[in-house]
């Protein structure tokens, strides 16, 4: 009775449950002639589900045991095993959190009576993106792995292309799908070496490998390059932005939130199987992530588009995550058991924290679209003053994502900070510590972007009369917001609780390093650094009452914003988003160029002109564009195969058949 | 019972030939029918009896020997075609090279290394043979509805090979075989319906003017 009780409400049931539930949550949407009800019913049932499935992840994060079940599944690679351990558990609580977010959300950001050509798919797929998240945590298969991760990626997408009649749409996903098939495609070689290596499909145990085996070097590699390409690490991040604008802001949210962890996750497992990474691997994920975070945030302040600016942003932040890892790596490669558990804390509580808040920014940037019917920064602003409660929200997310106290970004990159310190008293990796003003550039940059995006979208008056009628969004749209904005600041006020939520997906990670001192020496600081953050806060409650305190003596007259005491002034006479940046990007000129196109002008009275700015990477223009085209040039015989005889191409299938069968012989 | 198997697939081999030498369309779509239901006979002479094999073999009939048939039938009244009048390899060199090709796939099936209990029957050269029809008629022939009917032969030789694996994983095969031909014969008649609507006429070989240039 008491095992079968178990059974029964065994949380990786409960949480497979809720995976396979938000799957099919769209599903009967699509039958439905009338619009709407299918949509309210989704939200409903993804956020029943997600309810259902935050307990039991959370019940499997702190339990030490791990359930293994197994899917009969008639394939020839071996048996399909389905667990979740802590790692797991840790990655799949984002994905329940945001999808259940995003769908309420969804109601009132894409309401089903005003897209009635595409909110059907877009909620089924919804759905089955979130649902085949959630079981590529469980898969313990190789082969099944790929398959939920090309179930995964091609909902994705099916969710970038919602609004395929725009062109520039289309385009972005042709870009987004073969990104994605280059990285399966080293997927694919990734789990063949490592079923070469372990003789079955089956993902190998917790530092059940060794690094010294011939191709282990390999191995990691195509991890880095397959899982790196979904993820978005710098040199792999080219379809990043566009995907992420283009796609209706809700599905940006999780795909920014909790699509791109998947690839981390990828990163994160792979590392696992190793007891003795060599300090190489380290070494180039800590690279990598340095530049990402660095060129991310360059890319980012350069924006016009407020949902590219945010996507370029999650480069920078998968960039500090995969720094973290790569300082973790090179703790454990040179037994340094301090640096690897901050460097790894740091990463897991910035993944945390970051599918905390890009989702709130990208909620509130669907919520400011929505108002302001643009994605284009230079044309907003004034936006504060109708939708006061969406601009703190958003004002909350931009401070924790610039990661400045009592927020939770502070908190995640102080545990990289303490990291890169510690190795100042060590005798080795003492070239760490450079890393420390990388990163504190890396903040100053985000406060610069974000000052623009703020500044641009909230401040000011409105530049443009395009904008016809900006109001606060529904409740659908303001409580998911709300909820991530009370996350942000809960992880911000109390980092020690969120520092517990961590510290069993660690000791999973490094089963054979002691973190007990550690962890009670740094849980210490975390406490203070609450301590700190509520005086903070107090302190600026207090300031704020008795600003409005001053304010209530005396009279008030109100004038619009910027308008300097002029008579005729307009409101294109503030800063617009482009020249805000302007100095701020021309520092960084030979990675990123703002190319603004401005007239000569002449005379006391010059004629009416125009100017426009494009912002351009030079990485990519001088680079990767010319690399591409290069291999078009060079692959051009290959089209003079494809000339439309059908049966010249049943005549390439026979031959290859033919010469196979030959070959066999 | 093996034996009488044995004879139904040289049956099947032989309608191999009539369907690479005949012109007229609706022999060569009866003929196929014929091999259809053969094939549907031969999953009951060499398992032991199950309903599941009864669901099989009541499948594989209706589908292959009558449904699928009876839409070619339709489709060629409705195009008005009778022969295929200018193949791109006329009959007699496309039977002699299914003569080759049965020959060598009889001689490739001998050095296979085949489980000792498969290695008596034809199936594996029999299955391999048709194959090679099938890609034969889907090379050499000029219209849509010749080369569903190629189509339909590889299918079967394709499904002969499945016959030694039904037990082993007997969905699998089942759904991957009904499920290919059945996505074939929608892509077909979509082509068909398409080609004869776009260029009036049943000739794959006008599709060369979707080419991207």
């Amino acid at each position: 009775m008491h095992s079968s009780m178990q059974g029964l409400f065994d949380p990786a049931l409960v949480a497979l449950a809720a995976a396979l539930v938000i799957g099919s949550a769209g599903i009967p949407g699509l039958f439905l002639r009338k619009p709407g009800p299918g949509q309210v019913f989704s939200a409903a049932v993804t956020i029943l589900a997600a309810l259902a499935g935050v307990p039991a992840t959370l019940q499997l994060l702190f339990s030490n045991t791990t359930t293994t079940y197994i899917l009969e599944w008639n394939l020839p690679f071996g048996p399909c095993e389905i667990a979740i351990d802590s790692l797991s558990a840790f990655f799949m609580l984002p994905v329940f959190l945001v999808s259940a977010a995003g769908s309420l959300f969804a109601v009132g950001y894409w309401p089903a009576a005003e897209h009635r050509a595409n909110e059907r798919g877009l909620t089924f797929f919804s759905g089955l993106l979130a649902s085949s998240m959630a079981i590529l945590l469980m898969a313990r298969n190789g082969v099944f792995f790929i398959m939920v991760w090309e179930v995964m990626a091609l909902s994705a997408y099916f969710l970038i292309v919602t609004e395929h009649e725009r062109e520039d749409v289309r385009n972005a996903g042709v870009v987004y799908l073969i990104a994605t098939h280059a990285g399966t495609a080293a997927l694919f070689v990734y789990f063949s070496l490592l079923a070469a290596r372990t003789g079955s499909f089956l993902l190998p145990a917790n530092g059940s490998l060794s690094a010294l085996s011939p191709f282990a070097t390999f191995i990691a590699l195509s991890a880095f390059t397959g899982f790196g390409a979904k993820a978005g690490i710098m040199p792999l991040h080219t379809w990043l932005p566009s995907a992420h604008a283009n796609a209706p802001s809700h599905v940006s949210a999780v795909m920014s939130g909790v699509m791109l962890n998947m690839g981390l996750y990828g990163i994160f497992r792979t590392l696992s199987f190793y007891h003795d990474p060599p300090l190489l691997w380290g070494g180039i994920l800590t690279l990598c992530g340095i530049s990402s975070a660095l060129l991310g945030i360059i890319f980012a302040v350069a924006q016009r588009d407020l949902k590219r600016l945010l996507a370029c942003s999650s480069i920078e932040n998968i960039g500090i995550i995969t720094t973290g890892l790569g300082v973790a790596m090179l703790g454990v490669s040179s037994h340094t058991t301090t640096l690897a558990y901050l460097g790894m804390a740091g990463a897991l509580l910035h993944i945390l924290n970051h599918s905390f808040f890009k989702p709130l920014l990208f909620l509130g940037s669907g919520a400011i679209i929505h108002a302001a019917g643009t994605r284009e920064m230079n044309l907003m602003g004034g936006l504060g003053k109708d939708m006061p409660r969406a601009a703190l929200l958003f004002l909350v997310g931009s401070v924790a994502i610039c990661g400045i106290p009592p927020l939770n970004g502070f908190v995640s990159e102080f545990l990289l900070y303490l990291g890169f310190f510690s190795q100042l008293q060590a005798d080795s990796l003492i070239f760490l510590v450079f890393l420390a003003p990388l990163l504190a550039l890396v903040g100053g940059v985000a406060v610069v972007a974000f000052t623009k995006l703020y500044g641009s979208v909230f401040l000011g008056s409105s530049r443009s009369s395009a904008m016809s009628h900006p109001h606060e969004p529904g409740v659908t749209m303001l409580a998911p917001m709300t909820f991530f904005a009370l996350l942000c600041l809960l992880v911000g006020f109390a980092p020690q609780l969120a520092l517990r939520l961590v510290s069993p997906a660690i000791t999973m990670f490094f089963p054979d390093l002691n973190f007990a001192a550690v962890s009670t020496e740094y849980g210490a600081i975390l406490s203070r650094l609450s301590l700190s953050g509520v005086l903070l806060l107090a302190f600026a409650v207090l300031a704020t009452l008795l600003w409005r305190w001053r304010i209530g003596l005396g009279p008030v007259t109100s004038a619009s914003t910027w308008g300097c005491a002029y008579q005729r002034g307009t409101s294109r006479m503030q800063y617009g988003a482009t020249s805000f940046s302007e100095l701020a990007v021309s520092v960084f000129n030979g990675i990123m160029r703002q190319r603004i196109e401005r007239p000569a002008l002449t005379g006391l009275f010059p004629a009416v002109a125009h100017c426009s700015d494009h912002p351009t990477e030079t990485l990519l223009e001088r680079i990767i564009a010319p690399l591409f085209t290069l291999a078009g040039l060079s692959f051009a015989f290959l089209r003079l195969m494809q000339h439309g005889q059908m049966h010249v191409y049943m005549m390439y299938i026979f031959a290859t058949l033919f010469i196979l069968m030959l070959w066999a012989h | 019972m093996i034996s009488i198997a044995d004879q139904l697939l040289v049956l099947v081999l032989l309608i191999n030939f009539i369907s690479l030498g005949t012109s007229r369309l609706i022999f060569s779509i009866r003929a196929v029918a014929v091999q259809g239901v053969i094939l549907g006979i031969l999953p009951g002479l060499i398992h032991p009896f199950s309903w599941h094999l009864v669901g099989i073999t009541v499948g594989i009939i209706t589908a292959k020997g009558f449904a699928i048939p009876m839409l070619l039938n339709r489709a060629v009244r409705t195009a008005e075609i009778k022969r295929e009048v200018e193949p791109f390899l006329g009959y007699v060199p496309t039977l002699l090279l299914g003569a080759v090709f049965t020959a060598l796939s009889f001689g490739f099936a001998g050095k296979l290394p085949l489980l000792p209990e498969h290695q008596n029957y034809i199936f594996v050269p029999a299955s391999i043979a048709t194959l090679m029809t099938g890609f034969l008629i889907l090379t050499t022939r000029r219209k849509a509805i010749s080369q569903v009917i190629g189509y339909l032969v590889l299918e079967n030789g394709i499904f002969i090979f499945g016959l030694l694996l039904a037990e082993a994983m007997p969905i699998m095969v089942e759904a991957g075989a009904l499920l290919d031909l059945l996505v074939g014969t929608f892509v077909m008649g979509i082509v068909m319906n398409l080609i004869s609507r776009e260029f009036s006429s049943l000739d794959t070989s006008r599709l060369t003017s979707l080419k991207e240039e």
